[in-house]
């Protein structure tokens, strides 16, 4: 049997052969992550298994994004520890403060990851990286130890469900309609254990950013991977980042899927994600009235460039809705400079919005927007699961960043047709 | 209670078997249902206890004694890569939770933590609230003692039991590192 991309990933990192799905392989990792919630963790585990260095003090990367900047005494001794843990081991790509991003958008834009790629984090999105052809998944804290003491983890060969891309998306439709669109039709366990292979000829008209939007949610349907084919755009947006030497793998033309399916972009409308899960999706034209007390721009999933010029083409000239609070969060202190200097925080800032700090934040309802019972949220985030971002009985909604920017002038959800 | 279960002697085999009350909760029950993520300033598992389920009603844990059983339906801990979450289930005193199916990396952290997963499909649905169970995750046998049902899954895969059998992942590890060290 032919290897999928998934397979051929896996293959050319460990020394066994790869065969079949389901068979368990010892892989070697190129890059293993961790960030201020569960580097603590990890290095607890490091301790106990006492190991006294990483397997490469060059591999490994801490990035302090989720509660930061330190949102309480608590958080701040997390983060602490982090970083004297970074200093004891050597460790280079420690990031905090104003070096510091939402780590699945800092790691791509510094140039860390790369197709061919096997890199492991102890956070969900880690799939993020997929979409720039690298096999990346999340692990737990003590996976993720083991792994930064052996260089080394264990996966089980997962089997692949081929998405299909056709045509080209419409104005005001992106990677997050993509995504949400698809989880609508598999649903949060359509991928349990499975990895998500795109490819088709609607791939070449999405960005990176787009395509790492779609691969960073593929955990929200259980997947292990969400990978897509490194082609030129892909090496476009490496040579930005400063990689000269990828090297693309693709799937064999006799691989095997355990199924596959088609989405036809030119047909697809901007999608929404209604409480409490990301696959409870509908096309934001069947939305009835929706009205909104917040609205979120930022995230891994929809905090880069192209979601702020997207939000800022909507925002430009008009104000936020009264009452309504618009929260935007620039995902990587590179994001905030351009957008500084592209003039869409001061577009922003006149519409009335909140510019905060590149951090995780108000997505996991860590802070810096956190929602009181009964309020409501649109937020380009990835999971509005019961009491993710605050009280247990507020609700949140997901979207891309033009939906989220014409739904905040409107005070309500809505299509940006209709702004 | 255990009359009708055959006793062994190993003390392997008996670390693998659970004597419980069964809680249900339903399917894609998330990490941030199993702890919020505002209790994650905390690894401590008796801290992270007191808050297992506050994301279903912080009222939850009040039902729950030492050795209790989860009893899920689908895609059991869904979301982030937490390992707060099976420390929280551990914390609650929960050795055991049995499923209709986990989320994969809830499965992963779940065995490296020491809390014992058993995958059961739609056999789930036979398993009620208060009921007494006894399982044997080695042999993948639960025994329903209030309705006498008897539930067959497939044994452990070999290679979560190797962890299980080390201890969990870390004393894995250190066995590892020590041998190398040595050697």
């Amino acid at each position: 049997m032919g290897h999928s991309l998934a397979m051929a990933l896996l293959q050319a990192h460990t020394s066994e052969t790869v065969t079949e799905p389901g068979q368990i392989v010892q892989c070697g990792v190129d890059l293993v992550l961790a960030n201020d919630i569960t580097a603590p963790l990890a290095i607890d585990s490091m301790e106990r298994m006492g190991a006294k260095r990483v397997f490469d003090s060059e591999r490994v990367v801490l990035v302090c994004d989720h509660f930061t900047p330190n949102k309480d005494i608590d958080s701040a001794e997390q983060v602490k520890r982090v970083r004297d843990f970074a200093a004891r081991a050597g460790i280079r790509h420690y990031y905090e403060g104003g070096a510091c991003g939402v780590e699945h958008a800092l790691l791509p834009e510094l140039g860390l990851v790369g197709p061919g790629d096997l890199v492991v984090g102890a956070d969900s999105h880690t799939c993020t990286y997929g979409g720039l052809g690298a096999f990346a998944t999340g692990l737990g804290s003590t996976d993720i130890a083991a792994a930064m003491v052996l260089g080394e983890t264990w996966f089980k060969v997962p089997p692949s469900i081929l998405v299909r891309l056709e045509g080209k998306p419409q104005r005001y439709v992106g990677g997050k309609d993509v995504v949400l669109h698809l989880l609508g039709r598999i649903g949060v366990d359509g991928a349990l254990y499975k990895a998500l292979e795109f490819f088709g000829p609607g791939i070449a008209s999405m960005d990176a950013e787009a395509r790492m939007t779609v691969a960073n949610m593929a955990i929200e349907a259980g997947g292990k991977a969400g990978l897509f084919p490194a082609d030129e755009v892909t090496f476009a947006y490496l040579w930005s980042a400063g990689r000269r030497n990828d090297v693309a793998l693709a799937a064999d033309e006799d691989a095997e899927y355990e199924s596959s399916l088609s989405i036809d972009l030119d047909q697809l409308e901007p999608q929404v994600a209604c409480p409490h899960l990301p696959d409870n999706v509908r096309p934001v034209r069947e939305v009835k009235d929706v009205p909104l007390d917040q609205v979120v721009i930022g995230s891994c999933t929809n905090g880069r460039i192209s979601d702020l010029r997207q939000a800022a083409e909507i925002l430009e000239g008009r104000t936020v809705a009264p009452g309504l609070r618009l929260i935007i969060l620039p995902a990587t202190p590179r994001i905030y400079r351009m957008a500084l200097e592209e003039g869409l925080l001061e577009i922003f800032s006149r519409a009335g919005a909140v510019i905060g700090p590149p951090t995780c934040g108000p997505c996991l309802g860590g802070h810096m927007g956190i929602l009181a019972g009964g309020e409501r949220c649109l937020a380009t985030t990835n999971r509005n699961f019961k009491g993710r971002m605050g009280s247990l009985e507020s609700e949140v909604y997901l979207s891309g960043p033009a939906v989220a920017a014409a739904s905040a002038v409107a005070g309500r959800i809505r299509r940006p047709e209709r702004i | 209670m255990s009359g009708t279960a055959r006793i062994r002697s190993s003390k392997k085999e008996a670390s693998m078997r659970y004597t419980g009350k069964a809680h249900r909760v339903g399917d894609h029950i998330d990490t941030d249902a199993i702890i919020p993520a505002r209790y994650l300033v905390s690894t401590d598992p008796s801290e992270l206890g007191q808050y297992c389920m506050a994301g279903i009603s912080p009222d939850w844990i009040n039902g729950v004694a030492q050795g209790d059983i989860l009893v899920a339906g689908a895609n059991f801990g869904c979301g982030s890569s937490r390992e707060h979450a099976p420390l929280a289930l551990l914390g609650a005193g929960i050795p055991l939770v049995i499923a209709r199916s986990f989320a994969r990396i809830f499965y992963r952290n779940g065995f490296n933590m020491g809390l014992v997963l058993m995958e059961v499909g739609d056999q789930a649905d036979a398993l009620r609230e208060g009921d007494q169970l006894q399982a044997d995750a080695e042999e993948g046998i639960i025994r329903n003692l209030t309705s006498q049902q008897e539930i067959q899954v497939r044994p452990l895969p070999d290679f979560m039991r190797q962890i299980l059998e080390s201890g969990g992942l870390v004393p894995y590890v250190r066995k590892r590192l020590e041998s190398t060290a040595s050697g």
